[in-house]
């Protein structure tokens, strides 16, 4: 059976991945267990499901899991920890930048892209960034405030 | 009260106490009360431990605006213990009350009230027995993070663990109400307002750092031992049934199969990909469509042309022909579409359904309603259902989240199995239940810069075509797909004037009336309640109207509304939404029709329940393109007295962008038998691009009054608000929504 190698978080893990279709979002749900990877869409339209693949966010939910092979997948789980917070993450609660919760992981990891490296985005670059991603209940503005703090280092 | 929760709970002998292993000390302490009605006793509500932390139970459940941070404050501050102390259990059938669910922005308004009330009886006994253990009357005695002392002497104190089990026989209460209004009252007086060291203050929101650091589960994160993994497979157009299956592709997708109950299709598989797979590759010849719609542009007319299927009894003031003589008439006709819910989590549910005992977790909005249902669609007892809430995604309203609950709970039972059903993003956005599309036709009379009537029709769909209460078999897809006919609707008219803030006027007559539905069974258009069940749609009707009326009588559009107002709690809202939105004085549209790129200002009004909003919207319109491009949204917000400003900020701004998006792009689409919004491309949704620069919320906070709702209020004006700055702005009125290039043009070229 095809296997495929993925380091996830940090952490080696092998699935098997016999139909070179599955994307990744399954392999990181269903098999591996890290479930902030979110199914919204499997569409590639809201980002819910973004992980960072050698830091670049990807779609998890239509990019296949063998196109992974080898590669760094980073999931909110290994972006921070309560006690030691990605910026990013630092920002989101100290904007409450949040209605439900379900898009933030994709939100986040967008905005953890676009701040790397110190990279310092307007707002402006910001909204159109962010434009790919959907917040069903309108707390967009929220986000894009805790990822300007966090772009400005204001943390 | 209800039924069949001491079926989870073991029985024993007393206490106000537990420490460790909840429900059997629970159960304990409940029965102690075995004479009591379960929700008469404290324990139901709230359990003081041995360790000092209190565990609450709330039939509320956390739908994304921060009500649980909220009830916790409540019960800290009546306790006075740290809010870390208190621990939440939600909408369990099992461990929690009914509460109704949550619905109709009813949460804090009237779901604190029992936990408000358990906690002040709580630390009423709780003193009571410090005084005895102490010696010191109970007048001296004060509560500081759960620990009582004699103010006389702070050293003399004892703490609320060690005075559990001191009560052999706890407090006597008395439950009233059913569902929203389920109460529970003891012979303590909850605190003032001023007493309040939480409420009323800006806390964080309890289930933040869980979401953003990853530990939060949501529905579809829930594993059970032995579980397999199911997609649904949807017909293509309403009614259609499946003729023929070939499942010759599933061979290629692990041990993918087909699982067929009615007419309920779908695939399983130990995997959860060769189930997506499976139902991806299965090949389907289905019937025709049961009905044709009718043609999208043609909505309204279609909706005017159809008969009469109930009129509600019209609200009628003074004499409509009588206050009109000798006034300027002004008339228009509005339409507001169908929309979905479109939860960002598509819908999940797990069922494990076996003899004798079913389980079902699941991120619904009304645990016991669904429960009730589910009884139904199974032909079993609820008492052996324990339905589990789990956080999913926001679902504003009776969503799809039920549906995909029956789904699972007839797949578990037809396989035999644990069954985790996912939906695919068009099994929610195509298939998941719909705001109803509204008509309006009005007609009103300006005489002296006063509006003198208003006569108005408002025909809508069904909004409890299919209930809020999800609790028979037909309410469910997967049940009328298994058979059942939806033979337990409610009827909820589309009204102004009962839920919605009526204005001052010599002659008012309010119609409303219900259409039947477009297809009896299995329709993608069936209708229910979508955030704020009627507000959006009958909002913008009127208040589109009403800016007319104003435009009538050549007067300022917030001066206007004022001036037929007499509650001051309504005319502060408009005051305030005006200073703060840069809102100048002056008729709208004073410079007539215009071309080009635009600005203008518009306002709107709503009450929902108690509670009062006015928002101001700015916006800039191309009218070469009809683009329209709303800059700035001011909301000033009454909803009595505020328990946490912070969280509300948070709520009443995502109203305002979801209502804005649903204004300006939100329309589900149709042709033939089938809808044709699947995804975020076919129903689109506000992009961060397309956000107003700055949005403004101010809010009004009224300590002497109760806490009224905020889940819902600030979704009403903003459509209209919108409509009426494209009016200030252009000379035209956009009579249909959303607010689309092409009806934005359409109004131009009116």
């Amino acid at each position: 059976m095809k296997t495929v190698k993925i380091i996830v978080d940090g952490v080696s893990q092998t699935v098997s991945a016999e139909d070179p279709a599955m994307p990744l979002l399954y392999a990181l749900r269903d098999d591996l267990g890290h479930t902030n990877p979110r199914f919204g869409c499997g569409l590639a339209q809201c980002g819910a499901c973004t992980v960072l693949l050698d830091g670049t966010p990807v779609r998890s939910c239509v990019l296949p899991a063998i196109a992974a092979e080898g590669k760094h997948v980073t999931t909110l789980d290994g972006l921070g920890t309560q006690a030691h917070p990605h910026p990013v993450q630092a920002a989101f609660v100290e904007e409450q930048a949040m209605q439900c919760g379900y898009c933030v992981n994709g939100w986040i990891m967008t905005g953890a892209a676009l701040v790397r490296n110190g990279k310092k985005p307007t707002q402006e670059q910001i909204r159109e960034a962010c434009s790919s991603l959907v917040c069903r209940c309108g707390a967009q503005l929220a986000m894009i405030r805790a990822i300007d703090r966090a772009a400005q280092g204001a943390l | 009260m209800k039924h069949g929760r001491g079926a989870f709970l073991a029985g024993g002998a007393a206490a106000l106490a537990i420490v460790a292993g909840l429900d059997g000390f629970r159960a304990v302490a409940l029965a102690a009360d075995a004479a009591l009605e379960p929700d008469a006793r404290l324990a139901t509500w709230l359990v003081v431990g041995r360790d000092g932390i209190v565990d609450a139970f709330t039939g509320k459940v956390e739908i994304g605006m921060g009500v649980i941070t909220g009830l916790t404050q409540i019960v800290a501050d009546e306790l006075d213990v740290p809010i870390s102390h208190v621990r939440m259990t939600q909408g369990d059938t099992a461990r929690t009350p009914d509460q109704g669910g949550v619905g109709g922005s009813t949460s804090t308004q009237l779901g604190a009230n029992p936990l408000r009330n358990a906690a002040a009886e709580a630390r009423r006994v709780l003193v009571a027995a410090a005084a005895e253990r102490l010696q010191v009357p109970v007048d001296r005695l004060a509560v500081t993070d759960g620990i009582v002392f004699d103010t006389e002497r702070p050293t003399v104190s004892v703490a609320y663990g060690a005075l559990v089990d001191a009560f052999a026989t706890p407090p006597k209460m008395t439950a009233s109400g059913e569902g929203f209004r389920q109460n529970i009252v003891g012979a303590a007086k909850p605190k003032a307002r001023a007493a309040y060291r939480l409420v009323g203050k800006p806390i964080a929101r309890l289930d933040v750092p869980g979401k953003v650091f990853g530990p939060a589960r949501f529905a579809g994160d829930v594993r059970v031992p032995g579980m397999v993994h199911a997609r649904v497979v949807r017909p293509p157009s309403v009614g259609a049934r499946p003729l023929a299956i070939d499942e010759k592709a599933l061979s290629a997708h692990g041990d993918a199969r087909v699982v067929r109950v009615g007419d309920l299709l779908a695939v399983v598989a130990s995997r959860e990909w060769h189930a997506v797979a499976g139902a991806r590759d299965l090949v389907v010849r289905w019937s025709a469509p049961s009905t044709q719609f009718p043609a999208q542009a043609d909505l309204g007319a279609a909706m005017w042309a159809m008969p009469v299927a109930q009129s509600d009894k019209p609200i009628e003031r003074g004499d409509v022909a009588a206050a009109s003589a000798g006034a300027t008439i002004v008339e228009a006709s509005y339409v507001w579409p169908f929309q979905a819910h479109a939860t960002m989590g598509p819908g999940c549910a797990v069922a494990d359904v076996r003899p004798g005992k079913v389980t079902l977790w699941c991120g619904v909005q009304k645990p016991y309603a669904l429960r009730e249902g589910i009884a139904d669609l199974l032909a079993i007892p609820q008492e052996t259902i324990r339905v589990v809430f789990v956080p999913d995604a926001g679902s504003y309203g009776r969503g799809g989240f039920d549906d995909v609950a029956a789904d699972a709970v007839l797949l578990s039972r037809a396989v035999g199995k644990p069954v985790r059903v996912q939906w695919m993003r068009s099994d929610m956005t195509m298939w998941g239940p719909k705001a109803p599309a509204i008509v309006g036709r009005l007609c009103g009379a300006v005489a002296e810069g006063k509006m003198t009537t208003l006569d108005l029709t408002l025909r809508g769909f069904n909004g409890g075509e299919i209930s809020s209460h999800p609790d028979s078999a037909g309410n469910f897809l997967a049940g009328q797909l298994a058979g059942h006919a939806n033979d337990k609707p409610r009827v909820e008219f589309s009204v102004y004037g009962k839920n919605s803030g009526a204005y001052e006027v010599a002659a008012l007559r309010a119609s409303a009336e219900l259409v039947a539905p477009l297809a009896p069974m299995v329709s993608p258009l069936r209708t229910t309640h979508m955030r704020d069940p009627e507000g959006p749609g009958t909002t913008f009707i009127v208040e589109s109207f009403v800016d007319e009326l104003a435009a009538a009588a050549k007067a300022d559009p917030i001066a206007f509304r004022i001036a037929h107002l007499k509650d001051q709690r309504a005319i502060d809202v408009l005051t305030k939404a005006g200073a703060s939105g840069d809102w100048i004085a002056g008729p709208a549209a004073s410079a007539g029709k215009r071309t080009g790129i635009v600005t203008g200002r518009g306002v709107a009004f709503a009450t929902r329940g108690d509670s009062m909003v006015a928002t101001v919207a700015h916006v800039s319109v191309d009218t070469r393109t009809g683009a329209v491009s709303v800059t700035r949204l001011t909301c000033a917000h009454d909803c009595g007295s505020i328990v946490n400003p912070r969280s509300l900020v948070g709520t009443i701004e995502a109203n305002l962008i979801q209502s804005m998006s649903r204004s300006l792009y939100e329309e589900v689409t149709f042709r033939g038998g089938s809808v044709t919004s699947k995804d975020w491309v076919t129903y689109p949704v506000v992009r961060t691009r397309d956000l107003p620069k700055r949005v403004d919320v101010v809010l009004v906070d009224r300590p002497t009054l109760p806490p009224y709702g905020a889940g819902e209020p600030s979704s009403r004006p903003t459509a209209a608000a919108i409509a009426n700055a494209i009016f200030d702005a252009t000379g035209s009125r956009v009579r249909t929504a959303p607010f689309t290039k092409a009806n934005v043009l359409a109004a131009l070229r009116a």
